[in-house]
């Protein structure tokens, strides 16, 4: 039983703040992904959490316990790290059982435990080997059974995929949720690849210079950003977004383009209103090519030139001219096109989302 | 006509005799004086002054050992005393020095401090300064404390001159040590103290070794203060022993060619035992693929 809450957790480095007083409460079990850019705070949090960073202020609170002052081995964690950090003058099997060794467990303890982790991550043929005679892969997998020895309340994963390469990447990304279901402790995964969190995880923190933007479950982030920012940095390719002003029930962009506003936003928006247009590229789309689940109620069509396109086999990404910009889409069942085409496409306006274009907030509510 | 593999075979075979044959001569030049001291302290002093050299010795005899550890007035020196000076100060500077200077080496390696990097380069200022210049300085302190002719003022002297390259020298080993290593050991359960003991130092123990040695060698080979600050048998070092092969008119080279021997032998030794820890490279798949 490990809940982990934060509580206006914040760091500050002299005069820089990293982390703003972040809230946030994880249920037993439960596999948290904290995502954003570079330096939004997400590893130094997770850091924090794992006591390998002080905290400036606020609360930690793991399995009901304040372990705000306690070192990490007082904390019933473990942790998998972005450069794995095996020991390079143990074995594998000493790696996997040295934490087992400081604890001070009986021979046999430490023997069967080790060998139940390395039979969950089928390590047993590389246990006399040392880290430098591993694969990428086979240290992840190292890693990640050093971290499973402990039988911790918490596991950290810090960016632990981000030095493979993109098949193993996938691979390991599989393994990873087969073991979450295994060992039924608290994940708490840092990424800055939205698609790793989208795939693992119950629930998405995105952070972004040290605030959480918006925590939900991966189709909350996706379907209903909470702000400008998540739906730019969640889905791939991202959203198009850009700058509109509300007049007459209508959304004129710069370049005096329009598009009517979509009715959900009618009656909070006022004309003058400065806000984001945002559309995913599955709900703008060469009409006959789109997900056409028959419920489009709110369709625009308009004849666009086609300015370049990405085929990628099963689809075919295009990016079509409009207000003097490239917008993509994304085009099922594709069929061929060139540059300079021009095309019918549909902008489904009953999915489309609308920012604040001072506050970025989702206009939504 | 030959064909052009035939000829580049040619040419690489050429070129792996040339090599080994600048090879054997480098190597030549360099143990040449270790083989010339060697063979002069078997030798009678007409041979070793000998014009033109002579290259193949006549006779070989040991009659200089015998004679070195023989007793006074027998033309022996208390090489015995010299020995056990040389070890006990070499030792105890050795082993304070690379204390100090894995505490200084983590220390500069791992923390961020105020001063730090002017503390480092004054660390590295006092190499600049030719230990001979503080002789004089040093023996002044010395005689008003009381401590010239001690293994204690000979230790404390060679400590200071050995810290700063012991810390320099551990500084660059441990930051070769990733960080992450030490934090993934106190996640596993370790305090600072034994991710320390556990992890990092056997990681760094390469570069710990090679301190050692160097720093043993200075202390052992050291002459210019240990001539200085040393008086008699109390605390007469090896270097400063051969001196006592110089009298006022003659210089027994084939004694002091002896004693250069034996002088040689346990550092030739400690050397060849501590080498096989400086084997680098450890560090290599700890982290990264």
């Amino acid at each position: 039983m490990a809940t982990v809450s934060l509580k206006k957790l914040t760091k500050r480095y002299g005069n820089m703040q990293i982390v703003h007083g972040i809230d946030l409460d994880i249920a037993d079990r439960e596999f948290i992904a904290l995502v954003g850019p570079s330096g939004c705070g997400k590893s130094t949090t997770l850091r924090m959490i794992a006591g390998l960073e002080d905290i400036s202020g606020g609360n930690i609170d793991i399995g009901g316990r304040v372990v705000n002052d306690l070192p990490p081995r007082s904390r019933n964690i473990s942790m998998v790290f972005q450069s794995y950090a095996l020991y390079p003058h143990m074995t594998v099997r000493e790696n996997l059982g040295f934490s087992l060794k400081i604890a001070g467990a009986a021979k046999d303890d430490m023997d069967r435990r080790v060998a139940e982790a390395s039979a969950i991550l089928g390590l047993d043929e590389l246990l006399d080997r040392r880290p430098s005679q591993l694969s990428g892969g086979q240290r992840q997998r190292v890693a990640m059974g050093r971290a499973i020895v402990r039988d911790p309340d918490v596991f950290l994963f810090d960016e632990p995929l981000s030095n493979l390469d993109a098949k193993l990447r996938t691979q390991m990304r599989t393994e990873i949720k087969k073991l979450h279901a295994k060992v039924k402790s608290t994940v708490i995964y840092v990424t800055h690849d939205q698609v790793e969190a989208m795939t693992l995880a119950d629930r998405i923190v995105i952070m972004r210079s040290g605030h959480i933007e918006q925590v939900g479950t991966p189709d909350e982030v996706f379907s209903r950003p909470a702000t400008r920012f998540v739906a730019g940095f969640i889905g791939s390719p991202p959203m198009n977004l850009h700058e509109a002003t509300v007049s007459d029930g209508r959304l004129v962009f710069s370049g005096g383009d329009s598009l009517p506003l979509p009715g959900q936003f009618k009656s909070k928006t006022a004309a003058g209103d400065n806000v984001v247009f945002g559309i995913r590229p599955d709900d703008f789309y060469p009409t006959g090519h789109g997900l056409s689940s028959g419920g489009e109620t709110e369709v625009h069509r308009v004849d666009l030139p086609v300015s370049i396109t990405e085929p990628l086999g099963n689809e075919t990404l295009v990016f079509a001219e409009f207000n003097g910009a490239d917008w993509v889409s994304r085009m099922l069942n594709p069929k061929p096109l060139k540059a300079g085409d021009r095309i019918g496409m549909s902008f489904d306006l009953s999915r489309a989302h609308l920012f604040s274009a001072e506050t970025g907030k989702s206009l939504r509510a | 006509m030959m064909d052009e593999n035939a000829s580049a075979r040619l040419m690489r075979r050429t070129l792996t005799v040339a090599h080994r044959v600048v090879l054997f001569l480098a190597m030549l030049v360099i143990c040449l004086p270790g083989i010339w001291i060697v063979l002069s302290s078997l030798r009678p002093t007409v041979e070793i002054m000998a014009k033109p050299p002579v290259w193949i010795p006549q006779e070989l005899s040991f009659d200089a050992y015998v004679a070195m550890f023989s007793g006074i007035g027998k033309g022996g020196i208390p090489v015995l005393d010299y020995f056990r000076n040389s070890l006990i100060i070499s030792v105890t500077s050795t082993v304070i020095a690379v204390a100090i200077g894995m505490a200084g080496g983590y220390a500069f390696a791992r923390y961020r401090f105020r001063g730090k990097s002017g503390m480092f380069l004054g660390l590295m200022l006092t190499r600049t300064v030719p230990g001979i210049a503080m002789s004089l300085p040093l023996f002044f302190v010395y005689a008003r404390l009381g401590i010239i002719d001690t293994h204690f003022g000979m230790i404390l002297a060679y400590v200071a001159l050995n810290i700063p390259f012991t810390i320099w020298l551990i500084d660059g080993f441990f930051r070769q040590v990733p960080k992450d290593l030490a934090e993934a050991a106190q996640i596993d359960g370790c305090t600072r103290w034994q991710a320390f003991w556990q992890v990092e130092f056997p990681l760094a123990r390469p570069g710990i070794a090679s301190a050692a040695i160097f720093a043993f060698l200075t202390c052992w080979n050291e002459f210019a203060l240990a001539s200085q600050l040393t008086r008699s048998v109390n605390s007469k070092t090896l270097p400063v022993g051969l001196l006592d092969y110089t009298a006022e008119f003659t210089i027994d080279w084939r004694g002091m060619c002896a004693l250069a021997v034996v002088m040689i032998i346990p550092a030739l030794t400690l050397t060849y035992i501590v080498q096989k820890h400086l084997v680098g490279g450890l560090t290599s798949g700890a982290v990264k693929g």
